[in-house]
């Protein structure tokens, strides 16, 4: 999406000037950050809901996990290029990140299965190892594919299109629909969690393994749904990323799939409601940082709030306090 | 508990021929004739290496050996302790930056550049691996992977790292009044370095330190029951490690005369990785192979159109099936 970037970069001169030849009231600018930060934090939410649940159950961290969202922003802008030629409005966006979204179940489910099922009993070093290895396969798998460069998306959708609020300000059609998506999305969630049977076993799966495993739980078919929700919504937060800034690059999961780490941190790991809110509230701030320290900073003032937080904070906003036992 | 058994160390009778081949190796290097003539040969052969060969391999031999530096600074680390660094590009940056720095802007004599890139290294270890060691395990491998990130992006960013296009013009040192100019000078310098920093593990893996070391990566609770001050002994080794690459780092700047935050991308980290999994985890000798591999294998399929490409993927594919099939690397321990 190129008039937010644009938008950035104006707020950043206007910054830099000092205000004097200022394009934006501060209301404006204050106006335009929320938004940013919302999409950005919508992003970060529904990446960190998969890392926080697959550590909550496996006590993992899932490295591969932002690369799930590349190339589930991959797969969309690929489905897409295909379906385009038949649909090319709002239905063959939809159908692409369908798609990619169970395409990318299907990626994860097997990830699990093949690369971190025979290493659950080993020590955790050796998952994390095997993680980051999973991770440089699907990178490159992307790299190799698409040789490295950036590919641009073209949707018949109008990016522009939306709610004016004043001459400089608006929120557009499109973002008013991510952020709708994101909240259903995690309204769902929620419910399947707190209300259905499989809800229940992955929460009793996160409490005792082997307890659940005597009660007739059937413990790995549980593990592959956690992963197989985990990279749909990951893909679909990718999805979302490929229609909104209209690029996908082979890099773009590693920085995201550490801040949506972050956003988990933040939240307390292993809570859902703490994902979202995490992610939201690392969006807004990263927001915030940009307008005051400016945009080349973002990456290291999010690690920064990462580093604070595990050292102040560790078990987050909703997190329980537990000891790691023997 | 059951499952926190290491799977580090297996009796290599189990591996089947490569296994009676390990283990006839071991048999012939306990004696200490035999072992003292191996790594003469080893060594004669590394000292007359680049009067027989082309200036091509010896700068592919020398980068292999600097590999070998890193990946016995993080085997310090992720071999001995058992703790995760997923950013150890970053020490090596902090090496490399303070050396170029020193030089290039103050005009100092590299010699006198390496006690601060060594104190730098400590003080930056110490704000990393200090708080967060005590913390879930795995903490640290987020901690670690997110300090790689912002060490390559503040030396992008600040004028005095030169941004983004980084520093240059680095002038080379002297030694015993020989002005380090030529690839067989460097060679030498880096050969002298891996044997310095292999005495420097092998010391270390004998010790008291080396123990504890090796205590806590196979239970860390039993080894604070015992009264082993694991946060202590961690803090150190995660210390050892970084100084170690930082120092690499000083002498990589000084070889190369320039650097850029090109050179610290998470691929170097994932690579420095892969050379002590690859090798077995712990050992020297399979770290200096698995280096050796890291460095080589490009080089080998540089003009093979897809493996060229493709190199990050297949490492990536190795790393599973080391992981799974192989925690123990290419050269097992022996099993005493």
């Amino acid at each position: 999406m190129l008039h937010n970037s644009m938008t950035e970069k104006q707020l950043y001169a206007n910054i830099k000037s000092g205000g004097e030849n200022s394009l934006f009231t501060t209301y404006e600018i204050i106006f335009q950050q929320l938004i940013n930060g919302l999409i950005q934090g919508s992003f970060y939410a529904l990446v960190a809901l998969g890392f926080s649940m697959v550590y909550g159950i496996i006590k993992l961290i899932n490295f591969a996990h932002g690369d799930i969202y590349m190339t589930g922003a991959f797969i969309s802008f690929v489905a897409f290029s295909i379906i385009a030629s038949f649909s090319e409005g709002v239905v063959g966006v939809v159908l692409a990140v369908i798609a990619s979204m169970l395409l990318c179940a299907a990626i994860g489910f097997s990830i699990q299965r093949i690369a971190y099922k025979p290493l659950f009993d080993a020590p955790r070093l050796s998952l994390l190892i095997t993680a980051v290895g999973v991770s440089l396969i699907l990178q490159n798998t992307v790299m190799v594919i698409t040789n490295g460069q950036f590919m641009f998306f073209h949707s018949a959708i109008d990016n522009m299109a939306g709610v004016r609020f004043g001459e400089n300000i608006g929120i557009s059609f499109l973002e008013i629909a991510m952020m709708l998506i994101t909240a259903v999305l995690m309204i769902i969630l929620t419910l399947f969690i707190s209300k259905t049977m499989w809800g229940k076993a992955m929460r009793a799966i996160s409490t005792d393994k082997d307890a659940c495993r005597l009660m007739g739980i059937n413990v790995s078919k549980v593990i592959g749904l956690t992963f197989m929700i985990g990279s749909a919504l990951a893909a679909i937060a990718g999805g979302m990323a490929v229609i909104y800034y209209g690029q996908v690059h082979f890099f773009m999961g590693y920085i995201i799939g550490m801040k949506a780490f972050t956003a988990a941190v933040i939240g307390g790991i292993g809570s859902i409601p703490g994902a979202m809110v995490g992610g939201l509230l690392l969006g807004l701030l990263e927001a915030a940082g940009t307008q005051l320290i400016g945009s080349e900073w973002k990456d290291v003032f999010a690690f920064g709030i990462l580093i604070a937080m595990l050292i102040f904070r560790p078990n987050g906003i909703f997190g329980k306090t537990t000891i790691e036992r023997m | 508990m059951e499952k926190q058994k290491s799977k580090f160390i297996v009796n290599s009778k189990k591996l089947g021929f490569f296994g009676d081949v390990v283990e006839k190796c071991y048999v012939l290097l306990d004696n200490k004739k035999v072992k003292w003539m191996v790594f003469a040969a080893i060594l004669a052969l590394a000292i007359l290496f680049p009067l027989i060969s082309t200036n091509y391999w010896i700068s592919v031999m020398q980068n292999a050996m600097f590999f070998m530096l890193l990946a016995l600074g993080l085997n310090i680390i992720v071999g001995y302790t058992g703790i995760c660094n997923f950013g150890f590009a970053a020490h090596f940056a902090i090496g490399a930056y303070v050396t170029a720095i020193l030089i290039r802007t103050f005009e100092w004599n590299f010699w006198l550049t390496l006690p601060i890139s060594l104190v730098a290294s400590i003080i930056v270890a110490c704000i990393v691996a200090g708080p967060t060691l005590r913390l879930r395990s795995d903490y640290l491998a987020i901690v670690t992977l997110g300090f790689g990130e912002i060490v390559r992006i503040t030396a992008r960013n600040l004028q005095i790292t030169g941004a983004a296009s980084g520093l240059s013009g680095i002038s080379r040192p002297e030694l015993f009044g020989i002005h380090l100019t030529t690839i067989s000078h460097w060679y030498y310098v880096f050969l002298a370095l891996v044997v310095l920093y292999i005495i420097i593990s092998n010391r270390i893996k004998n010790s008291r330190f080396g123990r504890a070391l090796e205590y806590i990566r196979e239970d860390e609770d039993a080894a604070m029951a015992m009264g082993v001050n694991t946060a202590k002994f961690k803090l150190f080794a995660f210390i050892v490690g970084a100084v170690m690459g930082g120092l690499a780092g000083s002498f990589f700047t000084v070889r190369m005369g320039a650097i850029s935050p090109q050179s610290f991308q998470f691929i170097m980290s994932a690579n420095i990785l892969l050379a002590v999994v690859l090798g077995g985890m712990g050992k020297i000798p399979g770290v200096l192979i698995g280096a050796a591999f890291i460095a080589i294998f490009p080089e080998l399929f540089r003009d093979i159109p897809f493996i060229g490409t493709a190199r990050m993927l297949f490492f990536g594919i190795l790393l599973v099936v080391v992981m799974i099939k192989r925690p123990q690397g290419l050269w097992p321990e022996r099993r005493r």
